[in-house]
């Protein structure tokens, strides 16, 4: 290869693990997505239509900003962050790698020249006697050193927490998995819905934007639904289905309620409680009593269906309420007697004995209130939202590793110098250098007396 | 006592503190700083209080399950005023820079008194999505997060006066006002510990909001408004931390990015709440 051929690769190399283009494509993707927060997301055309113009809408379409976080460009704006990321990784892990294992046990005076954090001491005595006493010293006040002997001098090295250098890596590889993780969601997984009638059951669900149901299986039922209100007010306490799971023809679960913070899940999917909604008409049950005999009738009607009583009487089911004037689920019914004339009777679920009192030929009590629901369930399955939790929790160990740990390396250099023996202490940390200058110190002094003592 | 009451008195405390460390910066005394943060501490512990003694109430009201007092604005305000005092205290205890309180202690202040003035602090059971114990987890994590962003603030508000002054005048001869604060060098440490502090907390919270979205819908990521700008926030300090280690990008423009990241936290946390529209409508 050319040499500018080769200057030319080197250069785009070289672009693609700058730091420059990892600002800038934070940055990039910062402002670019605020526009899907903006501007709604995978709306119809008619209801974009109310809002833009014909003209308008047409350039954000081509724009494709109205799928943004899936659009061709916000997508290489991802990748390119991606290729940044492990360009630079590449380009700087081998150097730390070496760093980590290879240690610089006896470095040249000119390295040692470059570290900040330097204490040297002329002591007179034994060379000898005063290795022995650094290496102690090093031991007791940091961590056990290496010798290292060259014709320079004799060597001590002692390092702590050097893995801390791999934080950093640890968190870009810990950004690569999350990706990889919402990858292998997207191919391998789906996100589905199903409405199931309380009694009913289903063996398929739908996916978003594909007309055909997909098949599960194994069948589900939905075996009971209720919604629940904090005393009278109208705040929802609780959304609950019960359901049952029927895999070939045997109950692998068996009425297993789910609310909306407790999903269930059955051989890779998961139903969550999502919706829910009338199923048909509400139903109410009613007891009958003539006044001063023992049998007592019972009826399930429907709004406005009319049953004939035992003497030819005939009761109509007038209307209903849920909740009547904070008196509870209330009925009206219309007694339509033999003789042609109709009279109207309230009664109350939460006052069984309301209708006694009116003194009537009839008793009436409304016994139930019943809607016949049907619950809305999310289906889903994502193998790779474990490969996403790993990532994350990969993520947060490498930050803080990064963050909070450091790799500190403490020297201590001994060598004859005019018959007396000079002492060096030099120090260095790969990160938080005030808060190691603050240790170093203290170090020093301690270093000063452990040589001033004989 | 209600903790309403006693959220009053908190206000206060915040408001003496701040004036206190304003005069600080005025008028250099020792005793005046000391004064400030013994206000602020005090503040502080009646908050921790005022806190626990919500959360008693929630148990009180008729059919209340009890909850930890995070669900709605009201208690989330509430929460971000202590947590950033929170992070302000330890700061001052390793670093005991005193003017910075000064830029601090306004957020707490202004979230209390907006709280206690136009926030509805009713106690309200939880509605069936907010019944989660990832709902405690998620909220303190994404406000210790904040607050820490928020003092990250306030420190870099203090480097760019201070480094406009330094500018200005003969390195020597550095007073009058910006005479407190700490040097440009120590001020953009700071900042950059504070992100250090917020940057990992902010993940979590983001991630643990992420875990609490699949176990509730069966999705983490959905690209609602809300988990996009916090995404955006956290695009913003990650360019931060880098930008710290690159030439050219260090000292005034880190600090501008600071100061534009705390404004996306706000926007992210009140913003898109009362001006877009998604899930976390805190139940209105």
């Amino acid at each position: 290869m050319s040499t500018m051929g080769r200057g030319v690769l080197n250069s785009i190399w070289d672009f693609f693990c700058s730091l420059k283009l990892t600002i800038f494509s934070l940055i990039s993707l910062a402002v670019t997505s605020i526009i899907g927060t903006v501007i709604q997301q995978n709306l119809s055309r008619q209801e974009y239509l109310k809002v833009f113009s014909e003209k308008t809408y047409r350039i954000l379409d081509n724009l494709q900003c109205f799928d943004m976080y899936h659009s061709s460009w916000f997508i290489g704006l991802l990748v390119l962050f991606c290729i940044n990321l492990i360009c630079c990784s590449i380009k700087r892990f081998p150097r730390v790698w070496h760093v980590v294992h290879n240690p610089m046990l006896a470095p040249s005076d000119q390295v040692l020249k470059a570290f900040s954090n330097v204490d040297e001491q002329l002591v007179k005595g034994d060379i000898k006697e005063l290795t022995g006493r650094m290496e102690k010293f090093l031991a007791e006040q940091f961590t056990v050193p290496q010798l290292t002997k060259n014709e320079d001098g004799v060597y001590l090295y002692a390092d702590k927490m050097k893995y801390a250098r791999f934080g950093v890596y640890i968190t870009h590889l810990s950004i690569l998995i999350i990706f990889l993780g919402a990858i292998i969601g997207n191919v391998y997984g789906f996100k589905g819905y199903v409405n199931i009638p309380e009694g009913g059951s289903t063996d398929k669900i739908w996916l978003r934007n594909v007309q055909a149901p997909l098949p599960l299986g194994f069948s589900v039922r939905c075996e009971d639904f209720s919604v629940s209100f904090y005393g009278n007010s109208q705040r929802p306490k609780e959304y609950r289905s019960v359901l049952t799971v029927i895999d070939q023809g045997e109950v692998a679960v068996d009425h297993r309620p789910i609310v909306v913070n407790d999903p269930l899940s059955y051989k890779g999917l998961t139903f969550y409680q999502s919706n829910y909604g009338s199923a048909g008409d509400e139903v109410v049950s009613i007891k009958v009593k003539m006044r001063g005999e023992d049998k007592v009738d019972a009826f399930s009607l429907k709004r406005g269906q009319q049953v004939e009583l035992p003497n030819g009487d005939r009761v109509r089911v007038a209307d209903f309420a849920a909740s009547f004037r904070n008196f509870g689920p209330a009925a009206r019914l219309e007694v339509l007697a033999k003789g042609g004339e109709a009279h109207i009777v309230t009664i109350f679920k939460n006052f069984p004995n309301f209708d006694e009192e009116r003194k009537g030929d009839y008793i009436f009590t409304l016994v139930d209130f019943d809607q016949l629901y049907y619950t809305g369930l999310q289906v889903t399955k994502d193998p790779g939202v474990w490969v996403v939790w790993l990532g994350c929790f990969l993520m947060v160990l490498g930050s803080l590793v990064a963050f909070f740990l450091s790799h500190r390396r403490i020297w201590v250099v001994l060598s004859e110098k005019r018959g007396k023996v000079g002492v060096r202490l030099i120090g260095s940390a790969h990160r938080n250098q005030p808060g190691f200058e603050l240790y170093f110190d203290e170090l020093k002094n301690k270093f000063r007396e452990s040589l001033a003592s004989n | 006592m209600s903790s309403g009451q006693l959220f009053n008195f908190v206000t206060i405390g915040y408001f003496a503190a701040m004036i206190l460390f304003i005069a600080f910066i005025a008028t250099r005394s020792a005793i005046v700083a000391k004064l400030a943060t013994v206000f602020a501490f005090v503040g502080f512990v009646v908050q921790t209080f005022a806190i626990g003694l919500r959360w008693y109430e929630t148990y009180q009201i008729p059919g209340g399950a009890g909850y930890a007092p995070l669900s709605n604005l009201y208690e989330s305000v509430v929460f971000f005023s202590w947590t950033i005092l929170l992070i302000y205290l330890l700061i001052d205890l390793m670093y005991k820079q005193r003017s910075v309180g000064a830029f601090v202690l306004p957020f707490a202040f202004l979230a209390m008194t907006w709280a206690q003035l136009r926030l509805d602090a009713t106690i309200a059971p939880l509605i069936p999505a907010l019944q989660s114990n990832w709902l405690t987890y998620h909220v303190i994590t994404c406000f210790l997060g904040y607050a820490a962003f928020a003092v990250a603030c306030g420190i870099s508000i203090m480097y760019l006066i201070k480094v406009r002054k330094e500018d200005r005048a003969d390195e020597n001869q550095v007073g009058g006002i910006v005479g407190t604060f700490p040097s440009a060098k120590i001020l953009d440490d700071l900042n950059y510990k504070a992100i250090m502090i917020g940057f990992p907390l902010l993940s979590l919270g983001i991630i643990t909001g992420a875990a609490w979205a699949n176990y509730a819908w069966g999705t983490y990521w959905s690209w609602d408004p809300k988990e996009t700008w916090s995404l955006i926030v956290w695009f913003i300090y990650a360019a931060f931390l880098h930008a710290r280690i690159t030439r050219g990008w260090a000292g005034r423009k880190a600090a501008i990015l600071s100061i534009i990241g705390f404004a996306a936290t706000i926007f992210c946390y009140l913003g898109v709440n009362l001006l877009l529209a998604g899930l976390h409508s805190y139940g209105s």
